[in-house]
């Protein structure tokens, strides 16, 4: 088995006397892939929280002569002789007649690339006062890894400024459709009789609508005037409305079979009241199932924010998020001339990518007590 | 099963009855109606509409009415089957779903052969070579197109062929057909574009059930019955086929049902992206129009759809696996 090496390590004792929650440790450690996703989706994150630092530049600073900027590659050869990363400056030529934009190189000037380095001031997380920067070109000249857009923005900085609001987005609808589900599965599965009926042919009508065109419906009902912030909370809820149904059911499956164990019962008699019941003694039983199931979650998620705002009914301009980005890319002349106006897909599909790895190596970690 | 089946139907119809309700109150959830975004439209291009002309259409569709009499005309209307006017288009509801209700259920039928067609022996090859080479391969690219957005595939495919040959791939006919009458021309025209919206549309699920059915595959292997089956000697390929692959290949069953709803709404996003002519762009530009009627009428039909689609799936799941007992038991 492929736990045997690491299981191997730990002493026998040790082994036996662990807590599930080791156990489990233990054996998702085991799951190469599972494991390196974890730090991917963490990376991910934590560029996402920074977002300010790690962006080389401002998301919105606009510059009419870089319109459609090409991405700048990073060279390590200068005229034969290696030094340290740089590109060279990007220069616009207009063309006199057709007033067509290209750009040329002007190999002569290397520009270095550095890191921490002083650029544009910002506020992190709009309380901080900071000008460093992960890396980037020296007095704060524009460095466009991957072109810029139609305004001349760098589309880098707007990926991952991005980022914030599409990872976040997931995360939020995850929480609330947890809240949710384990509040409404727990009364449902505790309480049984009438109310678990009712509760259950609620999620029956509510699973019956089909996900897409509910979602479209109630994106479309949003008002355009609605300010970013609105949008935003709203199209949590849209996503999350329909993600709750199946944790509810989870959970209401597990609280049926733990209600009936001697702990739980032992809790009722000593007048534990209810809720703290289902909170504290019963959802801890199936907390593992519970991971699994919000991480699976996760990425259905961040697939629908980045959909509904590619067909322009979920966040719009000014918001930033990889959805919005794409808008840009959905003309197919726009994407033959300017191709790397797509490169937020591959954020997205690396991003959903690692959740579902990370998903799989949690699910087979869940049960530790398998063979 | 029979006494299961009829206690779902009769479960139906207070289900779907919730579901109209809920369809409307969606359809009436933007502020406004269709009529100011007429006259917004109206406004946009410079014209003005008069109070007394907008009176006269808002008495036209009934949306002078408090919103529960709006909703059991158009209930009274449904049910003899007339779905209402759509605004926007100034035409039947029925008519418009009918004109392009054809060519979606053609693309999303094709679709679901090219999937099963390359799933399930994908899926086989990978079960019976677990850990092959092949085996990771299918599995990473599987991964892949469950990751992939299928409008961003649409995306790329798109901008590759525009690349490779220079042309666009939107569409489902060239020009020239778009509005000729049917003929064999037509039609081999039509196959020339259709392979870009089926790829589009059948990546994704293709990964999701090849993953399934080798997951299913690899369970049944390890059973007895295969090994006691093959120490009979039976032939590989017969013990094979004949027992661990029907049960396998259950979730194809189990989601014939759910496809119904997908049969119809024709995957929007991707319709979106390669301006095919179905019915998912058509619904949501009636959604973003408030075009009230046509977009409740999807609305409902998908729904339904659906209703019936699981009612399907579980029983044909009940029929291809007798194990499987719908009878509720006592707890």
């Amino acid at each position: 088995m492929n736990g045997a090496d690491n299981t191997g390590q730990v002493p026998e004792e040790s082994r036996y006397l662990a807590s599930q929650w080791r156990l489990m440790w233990w054996r998702f450690l085991d799951h190469r892939l599972a494991v390196v996703s974890m730090v991917v989706v963490g990376l991910l994150y934590f560029i996402a929280i920074f977002c300010e630092f790690f962006a080389p530049a401002a998301p919105n600073i606009r510059n009419a002569t870089r319109s459609f900027a090409p991405p700048q590659r990073i060279h390590i050869i200068h005229e034969g002789r290696l030094r340290r990363p740089f590109v060279y400056p990007q220069i616009q030529n207009v063309n006199p007649e057709t007033l067509a934009r290209t750009y040329s190189q002007d190999t002569s000037k290397p520009q270095s690339i550095h890191f921490l380095v002083k650029g544009a001031p910002y506020r992190l997380w709009r309380l901080i006062p900071m000008d460093r920067h992960l890396f980037g070109l020296a007095d704060g000249r524009p460095l466009r890894l991957l072109g810029a857009d139609r305004l001349g923005r760098d589309l880098l900085s707007r990926i991952i400024y991005g980022s914030r609001i599409s990872l976040s987005l997931g995360l939020v609808g995850v929480a609330v459709s947890l809240i949710l589900g384990i509040i409404i599965g727990g009364i449902s599965g505790y309480y049984g009789g009438m109310i678990d009926n009712l509760i259950q042919r609620f999620i029956e009508i509510l699973r019956s609508f089909p996900t897409i065109p509910l979602w479209l419906a109630l994106s479309a009902a949003m008002p355009a005037t609605w300010s970013p912030v609105r949008v935003y909370f709203c199209m949590t809820l849209i996503i999350a409305l329909i993600g709750w149904t199946g944790l509810a059911r989870v959970v209401r499956g597990k609280i049926l079979a733990l209600r009936e164990e001697d702990y739980a019962l032992a809790a009722r008699v000593a007048g534990v009241k209810e809720f703290t019941i289902i909170m504290r003694h019963l959802v801890p039983g199936f907390a593992s199932h519970l991971i699994v199931s919000v991480t699976l979650a996760i990425p259905g998620m961040i697939l629908a924010e980045t959909s509904l705002s590619f067909l322009r009914l979920g966040l719009r301009p000014p918001t930033i998020s990889w959805g919005v980005l794409l808008q840009d890319a959905q003309n197919i002349n726009a994407l033959a001339l300017y191709p790397w106006l797509m490169s937020p897909i591959v954020f997205v599909i690396v991003t959903v990518l690692m959740f579902n790895f990370l998903g799989d190596g949690l699910r087979d970690a869940a049960d530790p007590y398998s063979h | 099963m029979m006494t299961y089946i009829l206690r779902r139907v009769l479960m139906m119809i207070p289900t779907l009855f919730i579901i109209s309700v809920i369809s409307f109150a969606i359809i009436q959830l933007p502020p406004g109606d269709y009529l100011t975004t007429y006259v917004a439209n109206l406004a946009q291009t410079g014209e003005q509409a008069t109070q007394a002309e907008i009176a006269s259409l808002r008495a036209q569709y009934s949306l002078d009415k408090p919103i529960y009499v709006q909703y059991i005309k158009w209930m009274g209307g449904v049910l003899h089957g007339d779905f209402g006017q759509s605004f926007s288009l100034n035409k039947p509801v029925k008519d418009l779903i009918w004109e392009r209700l054809g060519l979606t259920v053609a693309i999303s039928l094709i679709t679901i052969l090219f999937t099963w067609a390359v799933a399930v022996p994908i899926g086989i090859y990978s079960a019976t070579h677990q850990y092959s080479f092949f085996d990771y391969l299918f599995t990473l690219m599987g991964f892949i197109g469950m990751a992939t957005p299928a409008f961003s595939l649409a995306l790329i495919l798109m901008y590759i062929s525009y690349r490779v040959f220079g042309t666009g791939v939107g569409g489902l006919f060239s020009e020239m057909y778009m509005d000729a009458p049917w003929s064999f021309a037509k039609a081999l025209d039509l196959l020339k574009h259709l392979w870009v919206p089926v790829l589009v549309l059948g990546i994704g699920g293709t990964a999701g059930l090849i993953r399934q059915v080798r997951a299913n595959l690899l369970d049944q292997l390890e059973m007895p019955y295969v090994v006691t089956a093959r120490a009979k000697g039976l032939a590989e390929w017969r013990l094979l086929v004949k027992y661990p692959v029907r049960i396998a290949i259950n979730p194809m069953v189990s989601t014939l049902g759910w496809m119904l709803p997908q049969l119809v709404s024709g995957s929007v996003i991707v319709a979106m992206v390669l301006s095919l002519p179905t019915t998912g762009p058509l619904m949501l530009n009636a959604l973003m129009d408030q075009d009230m009627y046509l977009a409740g009428t999807f609305v409902m039909m998908l729904s339904v759809l659906t209703v019936i689609g699981t009612l399907i799936s579980d029983i044909l799941l009940a029929w291809v696996d007798p194990r499987i007992r719908f009878e509720r038991q006592q707890t």
